[in-house]
């Protein structure tokens, strides 16, 4: 079970204060398929943000199984990020100078695995997204597609128990990206929790259950039982 | 996370960029060569030194004439002759342990025998000239002092002086001009070979002091003066003694009042040592703030570049921030970068310096030692340098925000 209670997060931008969330709450079971959508600027960023340990919330509490994360000081959140979450960026955000396998191999580096060992996992990964003859391939030897799936291949390498997705398909035609929707429900299906950000109704529309952001509130909240 | 691990990170970073990492460490290179090859060069020329101080005789005091002054102008040294014969033989008289005294002058001349030429140096000296500068006659024999006193024209030449100008021939009782004045070759001294100041010892032509003075060298040193009087002291506990007692009885007898400076100088082969010891302490502190300089200037190179670095790569640090890695682990990577760039300029500047040192002895004929410092202490620097002007851009990187160093472009 994945919770968070009353999340706040306030910037100060001059003398007013911002809330980027005005105290938001919900939660949901292991192997979810949730999608967040909203117009840009309705705090579904940040709370994305929040849910993969990259930042704090203000005020409020986020339980991650029955560890309290809104708590962690920087290192624990860096071991609860290599851990327990996987990124999918909308940019792909894949080193350039390294392989596919290099990059797979990443997050397993700092989780201090072996090289022989996170060499044959990060070729399994691969494997799993379709890519396995395109392992020693540099991102810039490849279609934005392939990129998108070695970076699921990415966040997958540590075995984690969330995988965030923000815009994963925004940088995609259509085709690709409907073939990358269909990776994520098939890891869903896995028994994976997916939780992607967007604002692409097509897109959210294949998500079990949708949330609504706008003004830094969740207003809608639809398919939670289904 | 594993340190192997950090170290594959730093080298492909570095890798990646194989024409700026080189440049990037050019500065070092060139700091640690430049050192390497000065200390290199200063250390042989100690050496040299101290081979051509200990090569002037052992226990060995040096009496010269000091700087004269005339009014408030000091005069160069020497430009005044202050010391003379009788100076010499009053040491010789009354100072105890000593063993030779001998008052020389000197001057250059044209040689020229047998229808050949040749020019070298001449000294005017007496039979105790042998004994204080550690000669030996190797062919012949010395003049002694009764042909000193008669003003006898004979002379002892050195091994090249007799090859010039007789080549194998024997050159015993041989007649050579000297100048204008015909002398005749008594002895041949042993072959000395090339003092540690470059300098041909063998290329000379000692005459006794009376000959030499009025015929050689006459214009240039009036009445009973002498250029040098070199004293040997019976053992090297007598030196320092023996300097007192000559430097007492020399300022006696040229009635200088007590507080006034000496007409004369009196050096012995420890204080010129010391002389050149605290010219060496000089060139190594000034061989240091050039080193430091370099180095420095090597370092804000490094720094720049890694602060370029750490822009570049803000999405990468990001990257690795979500994934997993600590504010340690980014500094430290960069760290590192920053370290092998050093460290590596410092040895490739090591190798370099070492090499410039070689050639230099080799082309220049050159003494040279390569300090035994030299290698750890220039990795050591050049690795301290990589740490302490990477600690700033490393310290940046690791403080990125990872959502918005993800965000940048």
């Amino acid at each position: 079970m994945i919770a968070f209670r009353d999340l706040k997060k306030t910037y100060q931008m001059g003398d007013e204060t911002v809330a980027a969330l005005a105290g938001v709450s919900l939660s949901f079971p292991r192997g979810s398929y949730l999608a967040i959508t909203g117009p840009s600027g309705s705090g579904k960023s940040t709370l994305m943000n929040i849910l993969g340990g990259l930042d704090r919330p203000t005020s409020g509490q986020y339980l991650f199984e029955d560890e309290d994360v809104s708590h962690l000081d920087d290192d624990g959140l860096a071991h609860f990020r290599n851990q327990r979450i996987g990124f999918v960026f909308q940019s792909f955000q894949l080193l350039p100078r390294y392989s596919a396998l290099q990059n797979v191999e990443l997050p397993m580096v700092y989780a201090g695995i072996e090289v022989k060992e996170r060499r044959e996992r990060a070729a399994e990964m691969l494997a799993k997204v379709g890519l396995a003859d395109r392992r020693h391939h540099r991102p810039t030897q490849m279609s934005g597609g392939q990129q998108q799936r070695v970076a699921i291949a990415r966040s997958l390498a540590n075995n984690p128990d969330l995988l965030l997705a923000d815009e994963p398909t925004g940088a995609l035609d259509s085709s690709t990206g409907k073939d990358v929707m269909a990776l994520f429900e098939q890891l869903n299906s896995e028994g994976l929790t997916v939780i992607l950000v967007t604002h692409d109704a097509n897109v959210a529309a294949r998500a079990r259950r949708r949330v609504g952001f706008r003004d830094g509130l969740i207003v809608s909240d639809e398919g939670a039982k289904s | 996370m594993k340190s192997k691990d950090l170290i594959r990170f730093a080298a492909s970073a570095i890798a990646a960029h194989p024409m700026r990492s080189a440049l990037t460490s050019l500065g070092v290179v060139i700091g640690v060569a430049a050192v390497v090859m000065m200390t290199s060069i200063g250390l042989g020329a100690q050496q040299r030194v101290m081979s051509a101080i200990s090569g002037l005789g052992s226990n060995l005091i040096i009496v010269s004439p000091a700087a004269s002054r005339s009014g408030f102008a000091a005069q160069a040294a020497g430009s005044d002759i202050s010391i003379t014969g009788a100076d010499a033989e009053a040491i010789a008289k009354q100072v105890e342990g000593v063993a030779a005294v001998a008052p020389t002058v000197r001057g250059q001349a044209q040689l020229a025998a047998e229808g050949t030429n040749w020019n070298s140096r001449i000294e005017g000296v007496t039979p105790d000239y042998l004994v204080a500068r550690d000669l030996t006659i190797g062919q012949g024999r010395m003049f002694d002092d009764r042909e000193a006193r008669q003003g006898r024209t004979v002379a002892v030449i050195g091994t090249t002086v007799a090859r010039e100008l007789f080549g194998e021939a024997d050159p015993l009782g041989k007649r050579i001009r000297v100048g204008s004045s015909p002398f005749q070759v008594v002895g041949v001294l042993t072959s000395k070979g090339q003092s540690g100041f470059g300098q041909d010892q063998d290329d000379i032509v000692l005459g006794p002091l009376p000959a030499v003075r009025s015929r050689v060298v006459g214009r240039r040193v009036k009445g009973d003066t002498v250029q040098t009087i070199y004293i040997k002291a019976a053992s090297e506990d007598d030196l320092s003694r023996v300097q007192e007692d000559a430097t007492t009885l020399l300022r006696e007898r040229h009635r200088i009042r007590e507080g006034e400076d000496d007409d004369f100088q009196a050096q012995n082969m420890a204080s010129i040592l010391q002389a050149s010891q605290a010219a060496t302490a000089t060139f190594t502190i000034l061989l240091a703030a050039v080193a430091a300089v370099s180095l420095v200037v090597g370092g804000v190179g490094i720094m720049n570049i890694m602060l370029v670095a750490v822009t570049e790569r803000t999405r990468e640090i990001g990257l690795r921030m979500a994934v997993g890695a600590k504010r340690s682990d980014i500094l430290i990577q960069f760290a590192l970068e920053s370290v092998a760039l050093s460290l590596a300029g410092g040895i490739l500047g090591l190798l370099i310096g070492i090499g410039g040192a070689l050639l230099i002895a080799k082309l220049g004929s050159w003494p040279m030692a390569i300090p035994s410092w030299a290698a750890p202490l220039s990795l050591g620097f050049s690795m301290a340098v990589g740490l302490v002007f990477g600690a700033y851009p490393s310290w940046q990187a690791s403080r990125l925000d990872p959502i918005e160093a993800l965000r940048r472009e």
